[in-house]
């Protein structure tokens, strides 16, 4: 794993921007992993009133240490709210209760659509199978914005066509004409080891909006599978203050459950 | 095929007797017939383990299993040859990796095949309620223009009357079992859950039959002390199974916590192709039942026990005593 300045590895770059891109949000949806750090990190530091959905159905948990999984039962001790799956999918996600969505995907395109499904072959006979859409799909059609989490950032992740489209960005959705069934924006933000690329509304497109410490905009540009837009207004990420590190490192994931 | 008439009427057996405790072994054999659809549910929780593995030891075949979340069930049943179909949102093992036994099969990499009907969680759900309901399909606001739905003829789309607008629909699915695991249940089968309740009660309303495995079997008394915690009524109930343990490796809130580890060994052990055969033979076959397995993980269960952290009660009142109430009720 590389690490940048202040010996920060990627899993700590992405759980930090992902971060602070939560201020100002209130109601977040989260998977496993990265984003369960963020929104935690962000509610020491930034964003107390954070209100989180597991999809699980957990809303506002309250775990006395780092879960292991979405639905681990520490999740459920001393929780605000315990919901079903059809209320969980129908009254808040599909009833676009949900400020921010975190999807993770294997493949992303530069409209932000996801692939989840499969890469390489076809769909009746695929070189790797992958999970498939769990939740993704209905998150991505209806929480207000959606924060995509890439691990590995390449030209075999940031793709200009998907292998297969899981999980389509209300963008796509759009096109066809009809009326779009989705309520929400898609993706604003994508948040990957070597960057952060937003939402160009004028473009239609993810374009590269800051770099991360130790990478170059071109070597940012050369690792992405699509023609990359670079921001104007490009910024090289903060540091990492000590307090986000201390809390992360000593607090949130003291045995590197997900920091590995 | 899969599908099938969903508003058929349920027929009424009004001999179905009060107490419907039975062993798992009898509850299995008597309502998994080979070629059954049948959904196996709970979300990382409440999952009904013990159930698949007794599927297993019976040898049940072509099956259609239902489930939306997959975990190693999926692995195992697949092994087994217990495996025909699959209705499912996710085909992971959990949180633990992948399910090798599965993608060997889905990636042509083994001489078994794998019929998959697959959805999104919202899809799955979507399915259940309409079953429950004795709805012939359900809208659900997406799966538009995303490529799932060029692979999968039974998501369509119907115009709604009212505003003129597209709208996706999936079709009810009614399993011909149902099988969820809970904490606990009376012996009529009045089935109650807390924690993490997924789509247990929709999945139970919507099966032909029902088995439920409980950790424990309680008195009628403490099931009617708390009517609004029985999620699933005897009325709907089959067979009600006593199965302490029987989401093992999964959780069951204040019971006992899911063995990560096992989860993560299974999506690493199950890689080699030789190793799920071995294990079903260890784990099951060679096994009488599933009190015969919990000996023999012993103390990994004991592990994952949790400390008490009791509900505070609710307070549901009573009338009060005709002697205290007066006269009654006066009309002026």
């Amino acid at each position: 794993m590389s690490t940048g300045a202040r010996g920060v590895t990627d899993a700590e770059r992405l759980v930090i921007a992902a971060a602070r891109l939560l201020v100002g949000r209130r109601t977040v949806f989260a998977g496993h992993g990265v984003p369960t750090l963020a929104i935690s990190l962000a509610q020491r530091l930034y964003e107390p009133g954070l209100e989180i959905v597991y999809e699980s159905g957990v809303v506002g948990p309250h775990p006395d240490r780092v879960p292991t999984s979405i639905s681990d039962s520490l999740l459920v001790t001393g929780a605000e709210c315990v919901v079903g799956m059809p209320q969980l999918f129908g009254y808040l996600i599909q009833g676009s209760r949900i400020d921010v969505g975190f999807l993770g995907a294997a493949q992303i395109d530069r409209q932000g659509n996801l692939n989840s499904t499969l890469i390489g072959g076809d769909y009746q006979q695929p070189q790797t199978r992958l999970p498939g859409s769990g939740g993704a799909i209905e998150v991505m059609a209806h929480a207000r914005e959606v924060f995509v989490v890439i691990r590995m950032h390449s030209p075999r992740s940031l793709v200009s066509h998907l292998d297969f489209c899981t999980t389509p960005s209300p963008a796509r959705a759009g096109k066809q004409g009809g009326s779009t069934q989705a309520s929400g924006r898609g993706v604003s933000t994508l948040i990957t080891p070597k960057g952060t690329l937003r939402w160009a509304a004028d473009r239609g497109e993810l374009i590269l909006t800051a770099v991360a410490r130790g990478t170059t905009v071109d070597d940012v540009v050369a690792t992405t599978g699509w023609p990359l837009a670079v921001a104007g207004d490009i910024v090289e990420d903060p540091l990492p203050t000590v307090e986000e590190l201390r809390i992360l490192r000593e607090e949130l994931d003291p045995e590197r459950i997900y920091l590995r | 095929m899969i599908g099938g008439p969903a508003r058929a009427g349920r027929a009424v057996d009004s001999r179905r007797p009060r107490d419907k405790v039975s062993t798992l072994p009898d509850a299995i054999a008597r309502y998994v017939r080979p070629g059954s659809r049948v959904a196996l549910e709970g979300f990382g929780h409440l999952v009904p383990m013990a159930a698949a593995h007794e599927i297993i030891r019976q040898r049940i075949a072509d099956l259609t299993i239902c489930r939306m979340s997959c975990d190693m069930m999926i692995d195992q049943l697949l092994a087994a040859g217990c495996l025909r179909g699959l209705i499912t949102s996710f085909l992971g093992n959990s949180s633990g990796g992948s399910l090798h036994e599965l993608r060997r099969a889905l990636e042509g990499r083994s001489t078994v095949k794998v019929e998959l009907q697959e959805f999104s969680h919202g899809g799955m759900i979507a399915r259940y309620i309409a079953g429950a309901a004795g709805l012939p399909f359900y809208p659900i606001r997406s799966y538009d223009d995303g490529d799932l739905r060029q692979v999968n003829p039974l998501i369509a789309s119907v115009t709604d009357p009212f505003s003129g607008d597209e709208i996706c629909v999936v079709p009810a699915l009614r399993p011909d079992v149902s099988v969820v695991h809970a904490q606990r249940a009376d012996r009529a089968g009045n089935v109650q859950a807390w924690g993490i309740l997924g789509v247990q009660q929709e999945v139970a309303f919507a099966g032909k039959a029902v088995i439920v495995t409980v950790e424990e079997i309680v008195d009628d008394a403490v099931i009617r002390a708390d009517p609004n915690r029985t999620i699933i009524p005897a009325q709907i109930v089959s067979a009600v199974v006593p199965c302490p343990g029987g989401a093992y490796p999964c959780s069951v809130q204040g019971f006992y916590d899911r063995d990560d580890a096992f989860f993560r060994r299974w999506s690493e052990n199950a890689r080699d192709e030789q190793a799920v055969p071995k294990w079903l033979r260890d784990n099951v076959y060679e096994l009488p039942d599933h009190a015969a397995y919990l000996q023999r993980i012993g103390a990994a269960l004991d592990r994952l026990r949790v400390v008490p952290a009791p509900s505070g009660s609710v307070d549901y009142g009573s009338r009060q005593p005709v002697s205290a109430a007066g006269p009654g009720l006066v009309v002026s």
